[in-house]
């Protein structure tokens, strides 16, 4: 009873600031300008599919190289001391704090073609322009998701008991087995809320393509501001494309969990 | 069956200025069932350690079976452990967990198959093969350590605390069965406890230690009725340590009375710690006995009555199945087998008589000794 009355504000935040906008979605994704029924809006998104796939790649790709810096930099900061486990994951946490907007204009300014990146490179003679391009794009979904990646994959394994390692090394796993069969498997739940945490808002953001990724790099993220904001208003269509996108979220969210733990 | 299968030679544990072992000796022989008994804190576990190679002593040196092996890795010991709190791999099941060993060496399907199934009957768990370990009790959890253990076959077989986490009814039922298992297989067990009853009724031999030392060393009968010192008289069940001098060999004078004994090789005139049990002591009427004292208190223990009497000052106790009150003279008998002379050590003067005895005392005493476990 008491438990209901103090979730009450929390219900009654999301119900007037998602609940009931998610129902507009909804109804404008499934009628025309007259409030008629059509699924007219949903046939549109074909015109988009090749923002959609890009959006897809992207963030596969970004997840992927999150989880390969953020497995290594979580697994080492777990062998520090107390002590520097603390400082570090403060450290990774700051960049969480500041508006990722500001580090996104940062990221723009770092490497614009007269930013300090790009100099360097022409100091040692290196032509190789970075913004409007999709490493540009890469580089700043990883920069903004890494701490997601790292810290999920941090705490499931800083919990893991010191004895289970010692159990698994007194049955005879050397260091290598140990991390195959104890150490990684263990840490799966990290890896996969990790995962989520990286891949999901990656495959909805249109700040980073927007400032980082020029003109050719239009993302599906993109597309659906264009419908609500931009030249090409129409929020029937942009809600029928929202609509898709969270699904399609959510079925890959199913599909990963499925694939780690399989039909339990 | 003296065969000495893992010593422990001059053995020093320092951790920074802090000195857990000293100069520790210990040979263990094959297909016994070895307690290392003592509070927490003395060095027991280091000890356990140091065998399975989690840690490298100070100085000295491990042997097995006659080959040193104080550098070699945990991984590479043919000695396995059970851990305290079973340290079981939460993510695989019953078998998978039992099978661990078998497939880090890389045994054939069938082997494994063969093995963990044998196991599993072994320890009375072959139903529950798949099951999540999480999903088990306290027990079967323990079952699935030893199983575990055990498949691999080792030469030793270490046990921390097994029984620290499970209640009483469970302890006696486990103690029983891993007595059977130990003689069935024939693997040499090293168990550390601070649980005298447990070491008592286990072992075929018992090392008490205290402060990095060992203290004694022989089998439960041994010990109990032939401690060495006054720590080993007081930590192992009731006793009264009287002081005495040992008048003549098979003589000794304490509460100003002489009494016949059967312990001899001592200097006339030695000052001596005299153990009596406290069940050994038989009551006579006050005009009857060797000595009398008064009822100080009676506490009712179901098997039986713990009375404390007042001798000349010291407190002695006394359990007896008769019925006496507080305040009542008695008299005490002693025959010369109740009579336990040692020699005075380090612990003489540590050890009181029973007055500032009490249950709840000893109680928050046991608890806080688990509690820093």
């Amino acid at each position: 009873m008491n438990l209901k009355l103090m979730s009450t504000p929390y219900l009654l935040w999301i119900t007037i600031f998602s609940i009931v906008p998610m129902f507009f979605v909804v109804y404008y994704s499934l009628t025309d300008t007259y409030g008629n029924f059509t699924l007219e809006n949903f046939f549109e998104i074909q015109n988009y599919s090749c923002a959609f796939l890009r959006s897809i790649i992207f963030s596969v790709v970004s997840t992927i190289i999150s989880f390969l810096i953020g497995y290594p930099t979580a697994y080492s900061i777990t062998k520090l001391k107390k002590k520097h486990q603390k400082m570090i994951v403060a450290l990774i946490m700051l960049q969480m704090w500041v508006s990722f907007l500001l580090t996104t204009y940062s990221l723009m300014t770092i490497m614009e073609s007269n930013g300090i990146i790009n100099i360097i490179l022409g100091i040692f003679g290196i032509d190789c322009p970075l913004i409007n391009t999709k490493s540009a794009v890469i580089i700043g979904m990883v920069y903004n998701c890494l701490p997601y990646m790292i810290l999920p994959i941090y705490s499931s394994l800083s919990k893991m008991d010191p004895k289970i390692i010692e159990a698994a090394k007194d049955l005879g796993a050397d260091k290598f087995k140990i991390f195959r069969k104890i150490t990684f498997p263990m840490s799966i739940p990290g890896v996969l809320s990790g995962i989520l945490m990286v891949f999901a808002p990656n495959m909805s953001t249109f700040i980073v393509s927007k400032m980082l990724g020029g003109n050719e790099n239009t993302l599906i993220g993109e597309i659906i501001e264009l419908k609500f904001l931009g030249v090409e208003y129409n929020p029937r269509s942009g809600s029928a494309i929202a609509i898709s996108l969270m699904f399609f979220i959510v079925l890959c969210i199913e599909i990963i969990k499925y694939c780690v733990y399989g039909r339990k | 069956m003296n065969e000495v299968i893992l010593s422990l030679k001059n053995i020093k544990m320092k951790f920074g200025n802090e000195v857990i072992l000293e100069n520790l000796n210990l040979d263990i022989s094959k297909g016994q069932f070895v307690t290392l008994l003592g509070a927490s804190g003395c060095g027991k576990t280091t000890i356990l350690r140091i065998i399975a190679g989690f840690l490298q002593p100070t100085s000295g040196d491990v042997y097995f079976k006659g080959k040193k092996i104080t550098k070699l890795p945990p991984h590479k010991r043919e000695v396995n452990t059970v851990f305290q709190r079973y340290a079981l791999f939460p993510h695989l099941d019953v078998f998978e967990n039992i099978a661990f060993g078998l497939r880090v060496s890389k045994k054939s399907n069938d082997e494994i198959n063969n093995r963990v199934t044998e196991m599993l009957k072994l320890v009375g768990l072959s139903k529950m093969a798949h099951r999540s370990v999480d999903d088990l009790s306290g027990g079967q959890q323990q079952r699935v350590a030893v199983a575990r253990a055990l498949a691999n076959s080792p030469k030793i077989l270490l046990l921390d605390e097994p029984f620290s986490a499970l209640d009483l009814r469970l302890k006696k039922d486990m103690q029983f069965e891993l007595k059977k298992i130990q003689s069935k297989t024939g693997i040499t067990f090293i168990s550390v406890t601070h649980d005298q009853e447990e070491a008592l009724s286990m072992s075929d031999s018992v090392v008490v230690i205290d402060k990095g030392k060992i203290q004694q060393i022989g089998s439960p009968e041994d010990i109990y009725n032939e401690p060495k010192n006054a720590f080993v008289a007081d930590f192992i069940g009731e006793s009264n340590v009287i002081d005495g001098i040992m008048l003549d060999d098979y003589v000794v004078k304490f509460v100003d009375k002489e009494f016949k004994c059967l312990d001899k090789g001592f200097k006339k005139g030695e000052h001596v710690d005299v153990v009596i049990r406290p069940e050994d002591i038989k009551l006579v009427p006050p005009d009857s006995g060797h000595i009398s004292g008064v009822v100080t208190s009676v506490t009712f223990k179901g098997v039986n009555n713990e009375i404390i009497t007042d001798i000349d000052g010291f407190k002695w106790m006394i359990q007896t199945t008769e019925h006496k009150n507080v305040g009542e003279t008695i008299g005490l008998d002693l025959n010369p087998d109740d009579i336990h002379i040692m020699r005075k050590s380090e612990y003489s003067s540590d050890i009181g008589d029973y007055s500032s005895f009490s249950d709840e005392f000893f109680n928050e005493k046991e608890e806080s000794r688990e509690e820093s476990d």
